[in-house]
């Protein structure tokens, strides 16, 4: 035995594969029972300095990136591929054969085999191909002799389910190695109104350019009753070369996607800042500012003055902020505002309308993932694979009709490779159906 | 008569169920079978009813959505996805024996969700993350793999027992002798956990297509995921090892019970041991 055929013999056998399996199952659980991707200082700290030296060496704080764990990913695989390579061929065979090579012993020890002898030349007007189409099977026939043989299948393709499946494997496998080598993830904090060229890769692995800009037109949050959050909404526009492509909200859930590059809506940052809207009411002008905390500003050309003296939050968010607002001399005045609420200022003959919302960045994470629709993909097939394993059979049934001496006979025989039971029941139904017709 | 109620008689007609079976079984009463088989449709049909109700209920409250949200509700999908599939199989392969091992299954699911303290039974309204069709189709498919799995484990409690006692024919009056035959325990076992691998599959990969929804990474081998894949190995494993190696009796048997055990540890075990995204269950 060369060692060629000894590599082969092992990364073919199905004892590898059980190995393999147990030990990715058993392996796995390490990374469950020890927190991944934390800091040197971590491991150290809950651990001690001899264990986390350890860990470092096995790479345990990113095990299941660790060159052990896709080792072991590469085995299966392997083993998946020379596996399949070994035994598809045979399967191929049964699926492609040609039934119709007729051999007596091969139809009598069937494990559902039946007789019928015919005194008479009856046997010669019975429609054996019409038969079986009306209890569902198409059958194909060949003469020998002054006799002939009637072959009829369902499901030959059940066959390939298994194969099916451990080549979906492989595809989840190469979609997630597209997706590592071509694609990114990372994230972005984006204050309101501002906008944003690059994004911060995952792990300190630097900047990435986008290629394109995206602004954060405005983020909001919405909650249900009882105070819980129902709906984190960021209006996002995508720019090139300061032309606005698309603008669209995002939600959880809901990302947006230009250019293969996918935005979701992740987290937010409160500011202490303000975004302050002033509307004039009789000349319709209208302007928006940016307002720190308790800082003053001025909208000169109309001669007045603002801040937000006060404000009121629950965690990072505010729920109502005291704006103060002054027009030329009069005498300025305060009010409590909702987040995002309006009020209406009168100083002498003129009104204002006045809004203020506090400042949110939004947090969205970025993806590029061109791997991921491969990996879909290896996903539906493996659904579909298992399902023809497991849920389909392959069936057979020969029908010899069997003329001349010293009787005339019919022979019926199956066979199916799963689910024998429910074979045998089918065949009976046939079995019972061809007396009737012959007894006719 | 609101939802609660509803589930609340769920779980008391599950007990009796239980007892009924049990009762077929001890006291070799087979006349009681169609009493059972009656008497556990109707309770679940009646959780059928309940579970439509706290839906209702969530619309009324202006938060509607499919009641499979929290794990209260996934607790208690279980206990109705178990026993469907008991009925079903009870109705295939003409057996009540099996009841006694599978109904108990889903009597305790519901006991659970409804004494423990830890978990919450109110309606709530779902956090952003979990406002997606994706949900259901996950918390769906996941629960059918382990309600299976669940049986399975009945299944190979049954084979176990029946396995101890003496050769049949010697001792007819030992109560496993009204067991279905080992062979046909045994490829009742196989069918129901390969059943299980298939939703299991599916459940897997429509929590990947939900993850890459909603935070664009189809995984990211949180505790949680990760315990699911290795449930997976851990059938995959047992599929080969009869398929190829022709495993099969007593091994079998053993394998479904540890397996679910491992269903258990990933549906509850990681909440409460481990940490991770999927804290939802845990409220
Ligand atoms: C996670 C990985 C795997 C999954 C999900 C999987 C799935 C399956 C399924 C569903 C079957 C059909 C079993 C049945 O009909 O009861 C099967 C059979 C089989 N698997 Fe795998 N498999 C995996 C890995 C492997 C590997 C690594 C090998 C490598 C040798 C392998 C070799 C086989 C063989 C030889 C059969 C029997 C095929 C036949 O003779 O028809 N499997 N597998």
């Amino acid at each position: 035995m060369t060692l060629l055929t000894q590599i082969w013999n092992f990364f073919s056998s199905v004892k590898l594969a059980i190995f393999t399996l147990c030990a990715i199952a058993l392996t796995s659980i390490i990374g469950t029972i020890i927190p991944q991707g934390e800091s040197a200082a971590f491991y150290i700290k809950n651990y001690g300095e001899k264990t986390a030296q350890f860990f470092q060496v096995l790479d345990i704080p990113e095990m299941y990136y660790s060159w052990w764990f896709v080792g072991l990913l590469g085995i299966l695989s392997t083993n998946l591929i020379i596996c399949s390579l070994d035994r598809f061929p045979s399967v191929w065979k049964i699926i492609t054969t040609d039934n119709l090579t007729f051999s007596p012993e091969r139809l009598e020890k069937m494990p559902n085999c039946q007789k019928w002898e015919f005194a008479t030349d009856k046997l010669d007007h019975i429609q054996i191909a019409g038969l079986l189409k009306e209890n569902g099977w198409t059958a194909t026939s060949r003469q020998f002799g002054g006799n002939e043989l009637f072959f009829s299948q369902k499901g030959k393709w059940s066959r390939a389910g298994v194969y099916i499946v451990h080549f979906s494997i492989l595809l989840i496998f190469v979609g997630a190695i597209i997706g590592h080598f071509f694609g990114f993830k990372g994230s972005v904090m984006i204050p309101e109104m501002g906008s944003t060229q690059k994004v911060f890769a995952y792990k300190n692995a630097g900047t990435l350019d986008l290629g394109f800009e995206v602004r954060n037109n405005s983020f909001g949050i919405e909650f249900y009753d009882n105070g819980m959050p129902k709906v984190y909404r960021s209006n996002l526009t995508v720019l090139e070369d300061g032309q606005e492509i698309v603008t669209r909200d995002i939600e959880v859930n809901n990302p947006l996607t230009y250019k293969g590059i996918t935005f979701y809506q992740s987290s937010y940052q409160g500011y202490q800042d303000f975004i302050v809207n002033i509307t004039e009411n009789t000349s319709g002008d209208v302007k928006s500012f940016n307002l720190p905390f308790q800082k003053q500003m001025a909208w000169k050309e109309k001669d007045l003055q603002f801040g937000i003296i006060n404000a009121e939050a629950v965690g990072q968010r505010v729920v109502r902020a005291k704006i103060w607002f002054k027009s030329g001399e009069n005498p300025p005045s305060a009010e409590w505002l909702k987040d995002n609420d309006q009020a209406t200022f009168t100083s002498g003959t003129k009104e204002y309308t006045v809004s203020a919302k506090q400042m949110y960045a939004t947090g969205l994470q970025v993806a590029k993932d061109p791997g991921v629709w491969v990996v879909y993909i290896g996903c539906g097939i493996m659904i579909l694979g298992l399902y023809m394993a497991f849920f389909m059979s392959h069936q057979r049934i020969w029908l010899y009709k069997k003329n001349g001496s010293p009787v005339p006979q019919l022979w019926l025989s199956g066979s199916a490779n799963k689910n024998k039971m429910a074979f045998a029941k089918i065949f009976a139904q046939l079995k019972n159906h061809i007396e009737q017709q012959v007894q006719r | 008569m609101d939802s609660s109620q509803l589930l609340g008689i769920t779980t008391f007609t599950y007990m009796f169920s239980t007892v009924l079976y049990v009762a077929i079984l001890v006291f070799k009463a087979p006349k009681l079978g169609g009493v059972a088989t009656v008497f556990t449709a109707l309770a679940w049909l009646v959780q059928t009813a309940g579970l439509g109700l706290r839906w209702i209920e969530s619309y009324q409250m202006g938060i509607g959505h499919a009641p499979l949200t929290n794990m209260y509700e996934s607790v208690v999908f279980f206990a109705w996805t178990i026993v469907l599939l008991y009925l079903l199989i009870e109705w295939q392969f003409k057996t009540k024996i099996i009841g006694a091992f599978a109904v108990p299954f889903a009597f305790l699911a519901m006991a659970y969700a409804s004494f423990s303290t830890e978990i919450s039974k109110s309606i709530s309204p779902l956090v952003p993350a979990l406002q997606s069709n994706w949900l259901i189709a996950h918390v769906v498919t996941c629960f059918v793999g382990y309600a299976a799995f669940a049986v399975a484990a009945a299944l190979g409690i049954m084979y176990l027992l029946k396995n101890l006692s003496p050769e049949p024919g010697e001792t007819s009056t030992s109560f496993s002798s009204r067991f279905p035959p080992l062979a046909i325990i045994d490829d009742i076992t196989h069918r129901v956990m390969v059943f299980g691998f298939i939703w299991l599959t599916a459940g897997i990969v429509t929590g990947a297509v939900w993850a890459n929804s909603a935070w664009g990474t189809y995984w990211s081998w949180d505790p949680k995921e990760t315990w699911s894949l290795i449930t997976w190995f851990f059938y995959a494993i047992i599929l080969h090892a009869r398929y190829t190696r022709g495993w099969s009796g007593k091994t079998i048997a053993f394998l479904a019970i540890f397996g679910f055990v491992s269903v258990l540890f990933t549906y509850y075990g990681v909440n409460f041991l481990l940490s991770g995204l999927h804290s939802y269950g845990s409220s």
